[in-house]
């Protein structure tokens, strides 16, 4: 029987090397490149996928642990015909420069939007049970985990703003 | 990173032999692990995936304490209803730390057995004690900023660099754990981690084939309560200090009840029962506060890059303190 795991929509067979990245496996075994590699340790966010819903690092956890899951990367939210309400976003507010970050910005701003949809708290907010209100102090702080070597951050939270805004 | 096996146990009575009879390192979220082996800095045998097993709840307990699986992730205990009510400590110390997505996969069970950050550990060609014991620690007249002041020993001066089990320590928590024989125990948080001593490769109390199965908290005490966490950045960094306090006042404005805990400043949750006896039955003072950072500190050494850690522990303390009995200065 062999184990699979599904990538946005499509089931795959797991690699059999155990010591290959869920990160690894999506570049090097299904070739979807849109996710990029940067520092291997957890500390960029370039990595970042959404797997059953929730955003992680794939560069932090083993492809053979992932049995089943439904993943989705960037190539998995939108297409240059069809841009998701963030990729459209993050083209008009010009929320990169060199891009390579940008697949992770935006799956990760992805799942950020869920997040605050369920009302999940975050360092940055004052009252832990209250209801949310989404100021860029929250954006910065959600998104202190993607890093952007070419600082286009206050375009980059502009665009989560613009979706966010539309979203209420 | 080395080779490996990879196993998968159905339960946790076999992940607890496969752990037991086999070099294996037991991997929940990764998060740690993972990044350790990338660095040739754990080089397990196998890896025993226990992320499925059923260890992911959260619950009441029957005296109104909370039960919080090993499995349970950092965010799922961070949003939990009755985190963010009854123990708003812990859900800000894990919310201060690391990132969302690192949240989303780090565990209960994975955070408190986190090493530690120093350089020389992570760094596989560095002399260090505790990765290669009889090296020598690097971080003695090194690179030392992140490093202990309580605590330490000739041979090891590693901070413990996790937030959750300082507001875990703080609240009274007790770690619940299988051994490998199927017999379980239980140790409270405060007492889960060890000093460096002269084994500083023994960070907990863990033996072969220990598996954590949870944390429970006990009921809560009331009061207020609060996590500050000092660090370089505001966000997305590990603590230089982290303070956790629970404080109480009672009507005549005297401090009913105290309990603290320090992150950042020894290779455990620091966890000191003299400050909270000092602190109880007094009315809120500069000069009591600075008593309190004075027992703290007593017997505290910098090793040069990390002197400042101690001026800057009794002013969070201070600072702690006056926010928390409405006490300004
Ligand atoms: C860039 C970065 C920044 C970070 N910043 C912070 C921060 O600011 N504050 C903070 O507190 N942490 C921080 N962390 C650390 C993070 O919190 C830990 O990596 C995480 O909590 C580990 O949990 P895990 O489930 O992924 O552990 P794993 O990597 O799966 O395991 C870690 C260790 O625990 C053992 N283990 C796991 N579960 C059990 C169990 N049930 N029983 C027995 N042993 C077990 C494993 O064998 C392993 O030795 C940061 C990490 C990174 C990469
Ligand atoms: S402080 Fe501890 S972990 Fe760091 S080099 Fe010295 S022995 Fe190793
Ligand atoms: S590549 Fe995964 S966080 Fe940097
Ligand atoms: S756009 Fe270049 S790193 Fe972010």
């Amino acid at each position: 029987m062999t184990r699979s795991i599904s990538v946005n929509g499509a089931a795959h067979p797991l690699p059999n090397d155990p010591r290959v990245s869920l990160l690894d496996f999506l570049r090097d075994g299904l070739r979807l490149t849109g996710t990029k590699k940067g520092c291997d340790h957890g500390q960029c966010g370039a990595c970042t996928v959404i797997v059953n819903g929730i955003r992680i690092n794939s560069c932090l956890t083993l492809a053979a642990m992932h049995e089943d899951d439904e993943v989705t990367t960037i190539e998995g939210l939108g297409t240059p015909d069809a841009p998701s309400p963030l990729q459209q976003a993050f083209l008009e507010h010009d929320g990169f420069q060199c891009g390579y970050c940008t697949p992770g910005q935006i799956c990760s701003a992805t799942a950020l939007l869920d997040e605050i949809a369920s009302n999940w708290p975050s360092d940055a907010s004052g009252d832990l049970v209250g209801t949310l209100t989404l100021s860029d102090e929250e954006i910065r702080e959600r998104m202190s985990g993607n890093l952007c070597r070419c600082g286009a951050y206050a375009n980059i939270v502009a665009a989560i703003r613009d979706v966010a805004e539309q979203r209420t | 990173m080395r080779a490996f096996d990879y196993i998968r146990p159905v339960s946790l009575e076999e992940a607890g032999r496969r752990l037991a009879e086999t070099s294996a390192k037991a991997i929940a979220g990764g998060t740690n692990l993972l990044d350790l082996m990338k660095l040739q800095v754990e080089t397990p045998s196998a890896v025993c995936d226990i992320s499925r097993l059923d260890l992911a709840t959260i619950a009441d307990t029957p005296d109104g304490g909370l039960f919080i699986g090993a499995l349970v992730t950092n965010t799922q205990t961070a949003v939990h209803q009755r985190v963010r009510k009854d123990y708003p400590l812990l859900a800000r110390a894990i919310l201060a730390g690391a990132t969302q997505q690192l949240r989303n996969k780090a565990t209960t069970g994975g955070n408190l057995c986190q090493r530690t950050r120093c350089f020389y550990f992570t760094n596989a060609d560095q002399p260090c004690n505790k990765r290669d014991p009889g090296s020598g620690c690097g971080a003695i007249g090194g690179i030392a900023k992140l490093h202990a002041v309580l605590g330490t020993s000739e041979h090891c001066i590693a901070t413990y660099p996790g937030d959750m089990a300082v507001a875990m320590t703080a609240l009274g928590g007790v770690v619940e754990i299988v051994g490998a024989d199927g017999h379980a125990r239980s140790v409270p948080v405060a007492d889960f981690h060890c000093l460096p001593g002269d084994t500083p490769w023994r960070e907990n109390v863990l033996e072969e084939g220990d598996i954590i199965t949870a944390v429970t908290l006990p009921a809560p005490v009331g009061g207020l309560q609060t996590y500050r966490k000092v660090r370089e950045r505001s966000s997305y960094a590990f603590a230089l200090v982290s303070v956790a306090a629970i404080v109480a006042m009672d009507d005549q404005g005297k401090i009913a009840r105290a309990d603290l805990a320090f992150g950042g400043l020894a290779h455990k949750p620091w966890h000191d029962p003299r400050i909270g006896d000092l602190l109880v039955g007094e009315a809120p003072s500069a000069a009591l506060f600075d008593k309190a950072a004075d027992l703290l500190l007593e017997t505290a050494q910098g090793y040069g890059e990390n002197d400042f850690k101690i001026p800057l522990a009794r002013r969070t303390l201070r600072a702690v303190l006056e926010e928390v009995t409405g006490a300004s200065s």
